[in-house]
């Protein structure tokens, strides 16, 4: 099988963002996941967030794993730079990637079996790195591309297609983030774009790691009735928290303070995200309420989706490197050598 | 006179390092070659650790065989300290208690000073009569060798000179050693030092700090690391140098950013990731490291990522010993990670060329598209090294290799990521950030010239068959040997590669002093070039000598070049402590004979099926 790009067809009736770019010209290659896949809503929903936002396509770097979820960065913004890297070890990259041009828009691919078990480690350090990278992680509680076998978010009790229950305890990457101290943690639901696009557009401007879960049923191997990743079981289950609506820092900002928005919380940027109706008992800038919160929802057998905790205020890796504002790659290579006479006066010093 | 080693035998902890590095840098100011190896344990506090230094008029600074004086220190160490020592050479002891038996030797004459009692009486407090200890038997040195005073004590003024409490102490027990030494012994010692005029051209430096300083005149701005011995000065040299050169004075921001990892496979990762993005960005590391990164040094092969690899060797398998010296990760580096690999490897024998080849390795990892390893190790890159003064051309700017900026993509109609220009075998790349046009998706999975995903053999295979071609082409692009010809004809030559330098060279001018015909031949750069091969069919009987056991660059000589592995002897040194020159004269005169150092001559072939015996008999066929 060799890659298919998909025939550019013109849509002369699409809406152009302000770069003048119509949805498609986000598009990628042709997706090669199964019909139905939750990856591929997904997919639809980065567009449909990129597009809003504007975003150049040469300034964003799109990340990924290994896993059908990893495969995804090909069928996303073409225009833009791809690595798929090796299995589990996209934090790393992107950390270099980030580390060498700050200034592009990194986005991250992931699967829960990528990012739970041969990459936690990775995650978990890029977490506490705090680097600039939004992190999609789609979860669908199996290793899809190996074929179905249970991965480290199935819940106990949960059971494979053959009947077989899952037995071991899940990690919840969305605990785990809070824990560690992630800035920005979200679950969305692949079924649900209308919540998931402002949600992809917060993380996208949110400067240091923006973490987002998102359930993604994998309906070749982990679709059917006992499945708690399954499309029926998150519709029945699902707990929607405080909706947020993302205002970009371009839009007049006083429209923010409209009746109705009772926790605006402004972004590095300038721009805006407006939780709606949020509960007396919540609030998304409270770590430990954010977390006390969520276990009690999981504890009744809720699956809670939302943007769940975020903190503006801390540093991201290169504001605690202390890098200079331009990327290191636009650094003059005359701003970085010394020169001779530098290394004659050093060398005075070895002698 | 200026010929001779001595060696200090103390315990880990105690302060007596700076000591040692005193005495060799006063040795140097003098003008005299010397040279310093540190053997050390892997342990904090408490073990038994040597400073080793050698005195040599010529120049000669591979480690001394023998010592004319050993200050043994360490009752721990008694034993094999005095078994050192030559006949009718010296020990310095602490006669602050009865002579051990252990130190008893009838042909060594005894120094005993009571080092501990004198600083008992002069010092308050545990650490400063321990620190002060050192200091003494260092003022005992002076006396001894005849070492200029006021240059040591101009080495602790400037030491010191902010901190005058120290300052007093330091004086005060270097005299105490001293006086003593002149007062109860017959000063200086037969063999000592006299002033020379032939260390004006030279520092001294470790290899880790030259290595930094190439990242650093490289313009390398990613670092990438995890701790480990004995890489980890390097990182420590490099941030330092950064924070010296490289922070903007106005706003006090940083031109680099160096990462430490949560282990060595991450550091890979993020090197990776700074060079697909176009930053000249390294990551140093020892053996375990390299093992964890394999697979990312397959994905940047064979994605075509410069990145930049120091393997600073120690001694394996496994943990093995992380503070002793070895050339062992020789296949794992110029083939390292699974399916069809190859790389370019750099290999340095002195701090001089840690600083070129670092630079080098940066240019040709941004020319070929391919990681690049320096294979340093750990007597290089830690021991104090006597070094030629590094040069910098105000000329060079980096090679960037053939990168697609706006201009050029807006004049071609298609950018095919993997496609050589006109058959060419490097393939122009474009970095993100830069314009839409250039963009193109890396993946480590089957991919065809145009970066496409395949399943598809003739274009998976043209892909992969490129990448062959342009390895060939950097054979001619690495460093080339170092080839010491003794004249025409000769058909004996020996082969050498790394640290091993030093000690060959003194062993090949042994040799030629011995009426022997013999070639020289120093590899620094892997895939082999055309002088290899060359040298390699000009010589029909060569010993291959290599800090391993297996014989690993012998092997790959006899994989890349087709050369019979029966006309290359090894001569094998494994067990973890800098080479000398005279195991090697014996070897290749002999040929025969075995050390228990760990040196073995052709023994290891033995055991390898099939071919004849492969023990040299004689050097002459
Ligand atoms: C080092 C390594 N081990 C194993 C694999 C095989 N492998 C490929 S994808 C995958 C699991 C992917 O699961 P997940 O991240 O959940 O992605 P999904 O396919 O479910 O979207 C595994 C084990 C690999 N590519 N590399
Ligand atoms: S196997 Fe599952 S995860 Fe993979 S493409 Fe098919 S539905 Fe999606
Ligand atoms: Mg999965």
């Amino acid at each position: 099988m060799t890659s298919i790009s998909k025939p550019p067809v013109r849509h002369p009736g699409l809406p152009r963002n302000a770069l003048g770019l119509t949805t498609r010209d986000y598009e990628g290659g042709m997706s090669t996941l199964c019909a139905g896949c939750g990856h591929d809503s997904i997919t639809a929903a980065i567009i449909q967030a990129v597009w809003e936002l504007d975003l150049p396509p040469h300034r964003a770097a799109k990340l990924s794993g290994i896993g059908c979820s990893s495969k995804t960065t090909a069928y996303f913004m073409r225009q833009s730079h791809g690595f798929n890297a090796v299995h589990g070890r996209m934090p790393a990259v992107a950390s270099g990637v980030h580390a060498a041009n700050r200034e592009l828009v990194c986005i991250g691919v992931s699967g829960d079996g990528d990012s739970l078990s041969i990459g936690l480690g990775q995650l978990c350090h890029a977490i506490r790195r705090n680097v600039d990278l939004l992190y999609v992680l789609e979860n669908n509680g199996v290793y899809g591309l190996t074929k179905g076998q249970f991965s480290a978010s199935a819940d106990v009790g949960s059971k494979s297609k053959r009947g077989e229950p899952n037995v071991q305890p899940p990690i919840d990457p969305v605990l785990l983030a809070i824990t560690l101290g992630a800035t920005f943690v979200a679950r969305g639901f692949s079924g649900d774009k209308k919540q998931l696009v402002p949600i992809l557009k917060a993380g996208l401007t949110h400067r240091g790691f923006a973490l987002v879960d998102v359930i993604s049923p994998c309906v070749t191997f982990n679709d059917h009735e006992a499945s708690t990743k399954s499309y029926r079981f998150t519709r029945g289950h699902r707990h929607e928290l405080a909706p947020v609506d993302f205002i970009p820092v371009t839009h007049e900002i006083a429209a923010a303070a409209e009746p109705g928005a009772p926790l605006p919380v402004t972004m590095h940027d300038g721009s805006v995200v407006r939780f709606r109706a949020v509960g007396e008992d919540y609030d998304p800038t409270n770590r430990d309420a954010a977390y006390a919160h969520i276990r009690r929802l999981q504890s009744q057998g809720d699956v809670v989706t939302g943007l769940l905790f975020i903190d503006e205020r801390a540093a991201d890796m290169h504001s605690v490197n202390g890098t200079v504002d331009e990327p290191l790659t636009g650094v003059p290579y005359e701003q970085l050598c010394p020169g001779s006479a530098a290394l004659e006066a050093l060398q005075e010093e070895y002698r | 006179m200026n010929d001779f080693a001595f060696k200090i035998g103390t315990v880990n902890g105690t302060g007596s390092a700076s000591a040692n590095a005193l005495i060799m840098q006063a040795i140097f100011r003098m003008g005299i070659p010397v040279s310093g190896k540190n053997v050390f344990p892997s342990n904090i506090q408490g073990l038994p650790t040597w400073y080793e230094i050698r005195v040599n008029g010529k120049g000669y600074t591979a480690r001394a065989a023998h010592f004319d004086l050993v200050v043994a220190l360490n009752p721990a160490t008694y034993a094999r300290d005095v078994a050192e020592i030559r006949p009718a050479g010296f020990l310095l002891y602490d006669s602050s208690w009865p002579l051990d038996a252990a130190l008893a030797r009838e042909d060594v004459s005894l120094l005993g000073i009571p080092f501990g009692r004198l600083c008992g009486e002069a010092f308050e407090g545990d650490r400063e009569r321990q620190l002060m200890r050192n200091i003494a038997y260092a003022g005992a040195l002076v006396a001894f060798l005849a070492i200029d005073m006021g240059v040591v004590e101009g080495m602790i003024r400037e030491q010191f000179g902010r901190k005058p409490a120290l300052l007093d102490s330091n004086f005060k027990a270097l005299r105490l050693g001293y006086d003593f030494a002149k007062a109860s012994f017959p000063c200086p010692l037969p063999f000592h030092l006299e002033r020379m005029d032939a260390t004006a051209d030279y520092i001294i430096i470790d290899g880790n700090t030259a290595a930094a300083l190439g990242c650093l005149f490289a313009g390398a701005t990613v670092g990438a690391w995890y701790p480990i011995t004995p890489a980890t000065s390097l990182m420590e040299a490099f941030k330092g140098l950064c924070e010296r050169y490289r922070v903007d004075k106005a706003t006090g921001r940083k031109r680099f950013c160096i990462l430490q990892a949560e282990d060595e496979l991450a550091a890979a990762g993020m090197v990776v990731g700074a060079g697909w993005t176009g930053a000249r960005a390294f990551t140093p590391t020892a053996g375990p490291g390299i093992s964890l990164m394999q697979e990312f040094i397959g994905l940047a092969y064979y994605t075509e990522i410069p990145a930049v690899f120091f393997d600073v060797q120690r001694v394996g398998p496994s943990t093995g010993m992380p503070t002793r010296t070895q050339q062992g990760d020789l296949f794992s580096l110029a083939y390292a990670s699974h399916g069809d690999t190859k790389h370019i490897v750099l290999f340095p024998a002195n701090p001089e060329e840690c600083f070129a080849f670092a630079v080098r390795a940066f240019d040709l990892a941004e020319r070929f598209q391919t990681p690049v390893f320096v294979a340093s190790d750990l007597d290089i890159g830690m021991n104090d090294w006597m070094c030629r003064r590094l040069h910098w051309d105000d000329s060079y700017r980096p090679d960037r290799g053939k990168v697609l900026g706006a201009e050029e993509l807006e004049r071609i109609t298609r950018f095919s990521r993997y496609m050589g220009e006109n058959g060419d075998a490097i393939a122009a790349r474009t970095l993100p950030g830069v314009d839409a046009r250039g963009s193109y998706f890396t993946r480590g999975s089957g991919h065809d010239v145009h970066a496409g995903y395949t399943e598809d053999a003739a274009a998976y295979s043209e892909v992969l068959a490129r990448l062959a071609r342009k390895l060939n082409q950097a054979a001619e692009a690495v460093p080339e040997p170092v080839i010491d010809r003794r004249g025409a004809g000769s058909s004996t030559g020996i082969i050498t590669i790394g640290g091993c330098d030093a000690a060959v060279r003194e062993a090949v001018d042994h040799l030629r002093s011995d009426g022997m015909d013999i070639d020289y031949m120093r590899i620094r750069g892997f895939p082999f070039g055309p002088d290899v091969v060359r040298f390699l069919g000009e010589h029909d009987r060569l010993f291959v000598v290599e800090q391993n056991r297996d014989a690993q660059l012998r092997s790959m000589l006899a994989i890349e070049t087709g050369k019979p592995r029966d006309e290359m002897t090894p001569v094998l040194d494994y067990g973890g402590v800098p080479l000398s020159a005279e195991p090697i004269v014996e070897a290749v005169k002999g040929g025969l004979r075995t050390a228990d150092s760990g040196l073995r001559i052709g023994q290891t072939q033995s055991a390898l099926p099939g071919g004849h015996p492969r023990n040299p008999q004689s050097l002459t066929r």
